[in-house]
């Protein structure tokens, strides 16, 4: 079904990875993600691949879970992997073939940089409650606001898109069922059929989603909402030292980074 | 007109996540053709999760569905078969409507099922006219109907395919006194002049109590408690136990009884109270 897409899904937990603010988890994966491009040789991608499983152990997150949210990559992955595999000039691996020891090389790597790259993604948005992700990143953009950037608004709708996408999922699921229990068929008949099939999906779909947007503003106009200035928190993001500890080893691991770069390894 | 059994019928949520749920655990029973079945339950306890099985919405972890002696699930034939055979309405089913006419929302079943034009619009005359959607109705757009007469409109696409087995989920959620009155007597009619076995998903006690013959009681994906009204509210107790109310004149034949007013027999109607009453010499 629709619901099992594990899509910036959240699994709540109470480990050292969950307990991090949101900030910290951010800035790590900005980091994490510059230590990924830096990786040259074997060394670096091995402790980037050390690095991942290490987050992954601590946050009880399975690799079951990161691989089923690569499913829907894994074209693209391919399709880097394949292209670099051929189209590398260098010292054929056999005689007479067009894949070479470089092809091969790179490929591996590139490989290595986009699963790693989804992976420590989808280690933040599983360890993260989507409300926690937005508010840390409002932290985290509030000085563009000085250069006149809606921070807040662009955030709170972030937010309220992530919130919905559940819904949204589940509202399909619920149409989708009503119209097949009337006989609708989704699955036989050729291209254009099948178009004009999802037709009694997307109207009650739009339908809703506009009665739904409208509730909601309603609703938040009438408990006073007014856009961010002058908003205070429920929950204040505060620094722990766990934080201060997470992210001397965030630095730690670019600067391990920056060293075996530099010594080519 | 259909027979439905149900043996030994599981369904597991998102298994293998940590979301895993059993929603419903080896449920097993017969409703004979014609019999008009109450399903209750608490918020969660299965009772949607139960019905989509029987028109193969959903299907079952383990376990089997037979509709007429025939296992639903076979392949993929028998699954879109069924769902001719046994209509339902969802929950609040007028959310589902997207034609631009009534006629044609109406017509979407019948449609789908392959019949001729003049086949299809009989049909929907009919339909319509079982949950008193008048004609003058059929061009307007369902979207500008009044609540009640969405959910009838709604409805009426369902009985439009003349189903021997008529499942509603609480065809009442949020209608005014009124419009459930004039819904549970659409559903009591087809009934009478089509001879469909109906099941109906209930909050409403007093309703079940007045309309149905036969009361299955969920709790937690199981059945406990299955057998006719008399019997169920006979047992009230058990009922306030899981979670559910009694109808009115259960509960205040029950306070009279506990003030020392010996009522006799099970009470579950307003009819019945005022012969015990009568009986005991109270009026
Ligand atoms: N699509 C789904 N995915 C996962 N769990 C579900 C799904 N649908 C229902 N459940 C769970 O299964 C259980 C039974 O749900 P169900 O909808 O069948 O209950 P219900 O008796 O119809 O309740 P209500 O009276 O509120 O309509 C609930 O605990 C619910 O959370
Ligand atoms: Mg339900």
């Amino acid at each position: 079904m629709l619901k099992d897409i594990t899509l910036g899904q959240f699994f709540p937990g109470d480990t050292p990875v969950h307990r991090l603010d949101p900030r910290s988890k951010i800035l790590l994966l900005i980091v994490f993600i510059v230590a990924l491009f830096m990786a040259s040789g074997w060394a670096g991608y091995g402790l980037m691949i050390l690095v991942t499983a290490l987050c992954m152990a601590i946050s009880h997150i399975s690799p079951r879970n990161i691989f089923k949210g690569l499913k829907p990559m894994l074209l693209i992955i391919v399709f880097t992997a394949a292209l670099n595999l051929l189209y590398t000039q260098g010292t054929p691996l056999f005689p007479g073939w067009p894949i070479t020891r470089e092809g091969l090389d790179r490929s591996i790597a590139m490989v290595l940089r986009i699963v790693l790259l989804i992976a420590g993604t989808f280690l933040l948005t599983y360890t993260t409650s989507p409300m926690a992700l937005t508010d840390g990143m409002e932290r985290l953009l509030n000085p563009l606001k000085k250069i006149g950037l809606p921070v807040h608004e662009i955030t709170m709708m972030m937010s309220m898109a992530l919130r919905f996408i559940p819904t949204l999922i589940e509202e399909t699921d619920k149409i989708m069922s009503a119209q097949k229990a009337r006989g609708a068929d989704f699955e036989n008949g050729n291209l254009l059929q099948r178009a004009k099939a999802l037709l009694p999906i997307l109207v009650p779909l739009f339908v809703s989603s506009f009665r739904r947007a409208d509730e909601l503003a309603v609703a938040m106009e009438s408990r006073c909402y007014h856009g961010g200035s002058g908003r205070t928190r429920m929950k204040q993001l505060h620094f722990q030292a766990l934080d201060l500890w997470a992210l001397a080893l965030g630095a730690l691991l670019l600067a391990a980074m920056i060293l075996l770069r530099h010594f080519g390894l | 007109m259909s027979d439905l059994r149900v043996e030994a019928l599981t369904h597991v949520y998102s298994a293998g996540t940590p979301f895993e749920k059993t929603a419903i655990q080896d449920i097993s029973l017969q409703i004979p053709s014609g019999q008009f079945v109450g399903l209750l339950g608490h918020t969660g306890s299965g009772k949607s999760t139960f019905i989509q099985h029987l028109n193969a919405l959903l299907k079952p972890t383990s376990g089997k569905v037979l509709v007429d002696g025939e296992d639903i699930n076979q392949d993929k034939k028998t699954r879109r078969a069924v769902k001719n055979k046994v209509g339902l309405v969802f929950q609040y089913p007028e959310y589902q409507l997207f034609e631009e006419t009534v006629f044609a929302d109406i017509a979407f079943g019948p449609k789908n099922m392959g019949l001729g034009k003049e086949e299809i619009e009989q049909r929907v005359r009919e339909a319509a006219h079982f949950v008193g959607v008048e004609e003058e109705l059929f061009q307007r757009s369902p979207l500008e109907l009044s609540g009640g007469q969405k959910r009838r409109v709604a409805i009426a696409g369902v009985i439009a395919m003349r189903p021997g087995i008529l499942i509603l989920d609480e065809p009442t959620a949020g209608l005014d006194p009124a419009g459930c009155r004039q819904i549970l007597d659409n559903i009591c009619t087809y009934r009478r002049e089509s001879g469909a076995t109906v099941i109906i998903v209930s909050h409403n006690m007093d309703d079940a109590a007045r309309l149905t013959e036969r009361l299955i009681v969920f709790n937690h994906g199981t059945v406990a408690m299955d057998g006719s009204p008399e019997q169920v509210f006979s047992r009230p107790e058990e009922l306030i136990k899981i979670g559910l109310s009694v109808p009115q004149a259960t509960s205040l034949a029950m306070a009279l009884r506990e003030k020392g007013i010996p009522l006799q027999g099970s009470i579950y109607t307003h009819a019945q109270l005022m012969a015990a009453l009568k009986e005991v010499g109270v009026c």
